[in-house]
C-alpha cells in the first residue's frame, strides 16, 4: 500500500494511542453508569465495584465482545466499496475514533449526555457518507442501529417492570419475604448464569478457537447456570441467616434489602460483562480495522481482533477506572440512595438481559440509555420515590444531536488525516 | 454529570412524614394550652401558645421545603396532586392548632367549670387522631418498598379504619362539647361565640388528619 510522509506505522501508533483514549474515557465515565447502581443501594463499596468492572468489563470484551466489534469495524459500510478503498477507510478510522474521543472530552467537560456509542456509529457513518460516496454506507444497516436506541431502553424498561412486578408478587408482598426470596434467588443466578453463558459461547469463542454450536452451547451454559445456581443457593441461604439473626419485625424490610444485596452484586457483575461486550467495541472496532489494513493493506479481510488489542481496550478501562471513574462513581452513588438493592437488581437484570442480547446480535447500543429505560420501567411499577424525567428529556436531545455533529467532525478528522498520512 | 444519577429526584416522602409529625406535635402542643386555660394560670397560657407557634413555624418551613423540591417534571411513585393535598391537610392541622392557642391566649380564656371535661376528652381525641393519622402516613414508605403490595396495602387500609373509626369518636365529642356550651351559654354571654370558635376548631383539626389519611387511600387505589 502507498503510504505518505509519515509511513504506516504511525498510523497504527495513532489509532492504538486513539483507542487507549477511548478505552480510558469509557473506564472513567461509562462504567460508573453501569456500576453506580449498586453503589448507591449500597450492594458493593466503591473499592468492590472498581474491582468487580475491571474484571467482568475486561472478561465481557474478550469473551463476548466480537460481534459489535465486527459491526463496527465492517459492518456498517459497504464490503465491496471498503475493500477498494483500504487507505481511505484507514483514514476514516482513524477519523472516527479522533471525533468520538473529541466529543467525549467535551461531554465530560460541559456533562452533556453524550454515548459512547452513537458517537463512533455517527462518525463511520460521516466519514462513509463523504470519504466512499453516500452508498457506501450500509442505511440498512445503520437503520437498524438506530432504531434500536429507541427500542433497547424500551425492551429494558419493559423487563425492569415485569422484573420488579415479579419480586413483588413473589416475595415482597409475602407474610415472609427473607423465606420467599431465599428461594427464589438461585433461579435469577441460574438465569444469568445461563444467558452470559449462551451468548458467549454460541458461536462467540472464536478468540480461544473455541466454537461451539447451539445444542453445545445450550448444553455448557445449562450446566453454567446449574453452578450458578448452587453458588447462589450457598450465598442466598447465608444471608438471610445474617439477615434472620437481627430480628426486629419492625424494619423487616430493610432485612430484605440487605438479602437482596447478594442478588444486586451478581447483576451488577452482570452488566458489568455486558457493558464490557458491548462498548469496549467502540474503541477497539476502529483500532482492529486500522490493523488489519496496515498488516495486510486490505481492508476486509477476516482479520479477527487480536488479542492485544483487547489488552488495550480492558487496560484503558482499568486505568480510566482507577484515575477518574472511582469518583464519577462515588457521586452517582450518592446521589441515587433512593435505589435500594431491590429496584437495583430489577434495573439491572432487565438492563443486562437486553445489552448482551443486543451486542450478541452485533447491535451497537448505548449501555446507560438501556439502564435509563430499565430504572423508568421499575418507576412505572411503583417502585422508585421519585424520577427526574428531564434526564429522558435530555436523551432525546443527545440522540438528535451526537450523530450529527459526530459525523461533521468525523468528515473533519478524515480529511485532516488524509492530508497528513496520505501521498 | 453522570445521566444516571441525574435520573434520581429527591422523594418527597419522608420530608412529607418530617411535615406530618411536626404538625401532629403542633396538635399534641394545644393539650398544655388547655390545660392552662382550665386552670386558669394565663402564664401557663402564654407559654404554651409560644410552643404552638414555635412548632407551627418549623411545620411551615418544612411546607416550603417539601413544596420548593416537587416540581411537575419529578415522576413519582405517588401522584404529585396526592402530595400536594396531603400536605394541605397536614398543614392546616398546624394552623388551625395555632388558631385555637392564639385565641385562648389573646382571650385570656377560663374554661366554665362544666366545659372543662368534655372539651379536655375532644382535645384528647383530636390528639389521638392526628397520631393515627401520622402513623398511617408512616406507612408511605413501607407502601413504596413493597411496591404497594397487597398485603401492605391491607394493612394500611386497616389503619385507615381505625382512623375513621377516632375521628368518628372526636366528632361525637365535638357534639357533646357544644351541648355543654348551649345549656350555659346565657350564663356566659358573647364568650359563647368564642368557645364555639374553639370547639369547632378542635374538631377540624381531627378532621383534617382524617382527611390527610383517606388521601392515603385513593391514593393506595389508583
Amino acid at each position: 500500500m502507498d503510504v505518505g510522509f509519515f509511513g504506516i506505522e504511525v498510523a497504527l501508533a495513532l489509532g492504538a494511542a486513539l483507542a487507549f483514549y477511548m478505552a480510558w474515557a469509557i473506564g472513567a465515565n461509562d462504567v460508573a453508569n453501569a456500576m453506580g447502581t449498586s453503589v448507591g443501594s449500597g450492594a458493593l463499596t466503591i473499592t468492590g465495584a472498581v474491582l468487580v468492572a475491571g474484571l467482568l468489563e475486561f472478561s465481557g470484551a474478550f469473551l463476548a465482545g466480537g460481534h459489535v466489534t465486527n459491526t463496527i469495524r465492517k459492518g456498517m459500510l459497504d464490503a465491496v466499496l471498503v475493500e477498494q478503498n483500504p487507505e481511505l477507510v484507514l483514514y476514516g478510522m482513524l477519523a472516527a475514533l479522533a471525533s468520538a474521543g473529541t466529543l467525549l472530552l467535551v461531554a465530560t467537560r460541559y456533562g452533556l449526555p453524550v454515548s459512547t456509542t452513537h458517537s463512533i456509529v455517527g462518525a463511520i457513518v460521516g466519514f462513509g457518507a463523504a470519504g466512499l460516496g453516500v452508498d457506501a454506507v450500509a442505511w440498512g444497516k445503520v437503520g437498524q442501529i438506530v432504531a434500536s436506541w429507541v427500542t433497547s431502553p424500551l425492551i429494558g424498561g419493559v423487563l425492569a417492570f415485569l422484573i420488579f412486578g415479579l419480586i413483588r408478587n413473589r416475595v415482597l408482598d409475602r407474610d415472609k419475604p427473607i423465606e420467599e426470596l431465599t428461594k427464589i434467588g438461585p433461579f435469577f443466578f441460574f438465569y444469568v448464569f445461563f444467558i452470559m453463558g449462551l451468548v458467549t459461547l454460541f458461536k462467540g469463542l472464536k478468540n480461544l478457537k473455541l466454537d461451539l454450536d447451539l445444542p453445545e452451547a445450550l448444553a455448557a451454559s445449562t450446566a453454567l447456570g446449574l453452578v450458578g445456581a448452587a453458588f447462589g443457593v450457598v450465598l442466598m441461604r447465608r444471608a438471610s441467616r445474617r439477615a434472620g439473626e437481627m430480628k426486629d419485625d419492625a424494619d423487616q424490610f430493610r432485612h430484605v434489602e440487605r438479602v437482596f444485596v447478594v442478588l444486586q452484586i451478581m447483576t451488577a457483575c452482570a452488566v458489568a460483562f455486558a457493558h464490557g461486550s458491548n462498548d469496549v467495541a467502540n474503541s477497539i472496532g476502529p483500532l482492529a480495522a486500522v490493523h488489519s489494513i496496515v498488516t495486510t493493506g486490505a481492508a476486509a479481510t477476516t482479520a479477527s481482533v487480536e488479542p492485544w488489542m483487547l489488552a488495550l481496550g480492558g487496560l484503558g478501562i482499568i486505568i480510566g477506572l482507577a484515575t477518574w471513574g472511582y469518583r464519577v462513581m462515588e457521586t452517582v452513588g450518592k446521589k441515587i440512595t433512593e435505589l435500594t438493592p431491590s429496584r437495583g437488581f430489577a434495573a439491572e437484570l432487565a438492563a443486562a438481559t437486553t445489552i448482551v442480547l443486543a451486542s450478541r446480535m452485533g447491535i451497537p447500543v448505548s449501555t446507560t440509555h438501556i439502564l435509563v429505560g430499565s430504572v423508568l420501567g421499575v418507576g412505572l411499577a411503583r417502585g422508585i420515590g421519585a424520577l427526574d424525567l428531564r434526564v429522558v428529556g435530555s436523551i432525546f436531545v443527545s440522540w438528535i444531536a451526537t450523530l450529527p455533529l459526530a459525523a461533521v467532525l468525523s468528515v473533519f478528522f478524515f480529511y485532516f488525516f488524509k492530508g497528513l498520512l496520505g501521498s | 454529570m453522570s445521566v444516571i444519577a441525574n435520573l434520581f429526584g429527591r422523594s418527597p416522602i419522608r420530608p412529607m412524614q418530617a411535615h406530618m409529625q411536626a404538625a401532629s406535635e403542633c396538635a399534641r402542643a394545644i393539650l398544655p394550652v388547655l390545660e392552662a386555660m382550665a386552670t386558669g394560670d394565663m402564664d401557663a397560657l402564654d407559654q404554651g401558645r409560644k410552643t404552638v407557634d414555635e412548632l407551627e413555624h418549623r411545620a411551615d418551613e418544612l411546607k416550603h421545603e417539601i413544596r420548593r423540591h416537587l416540581p411537575k417534571r419529578l415522576f413519582m411513585a405517588v401522584e404529585r396532586r396526592d402530595m400536594l393535598e396531603i400536605l394541605d391537610c397536614q398543614d392546616s392541622i398546624a394552623d388551625v392548632a395555632q388558631d385555637v392557642a392564639e385565641l385562648a391566649a389573646l382571650r385570656h380564656m377560663r374554661t366554665p367549670e362544666v366545659l372543662k371535661a368534655p372539651l379536655l376528652a375532644l382535645v384528647e381525641s383530636a390528639i389521638a387522631t392526628c397520631a393515627q393519622s401520622e402513623c398511617v402516613i408512616n406507612e408511605l414508605d413501607e407502601l413504596v418498598e413493597t411496591g404497594f403490595g397487597r398485603h401492605e396495602v391491607a394493612r394500611v387500609e386497616a389503619m385507615i379504619d381505625k382512623l375513621n373509626g377516632l375521628e368518628s369518636l372526636a366528632d361525637e365529642r365535638a357534639e357533646q362539647a357544644l351541648r355543654t356550651l348551649f345549656s350555659i351559654e346565657d350564663e356566659i354571654g358573647v364568650g359563647a361565640y368564642y368557645w364555639y370558635e374553639i370547639i369547632q376548631w378542635i374538631g377540624d383539626i381531627a378532621d383534617y388528619a382524617e382527611r390527610a389519611g383517606n388521601r392515603i387511600r385513593l391514593l393506595i387505589a389508583n
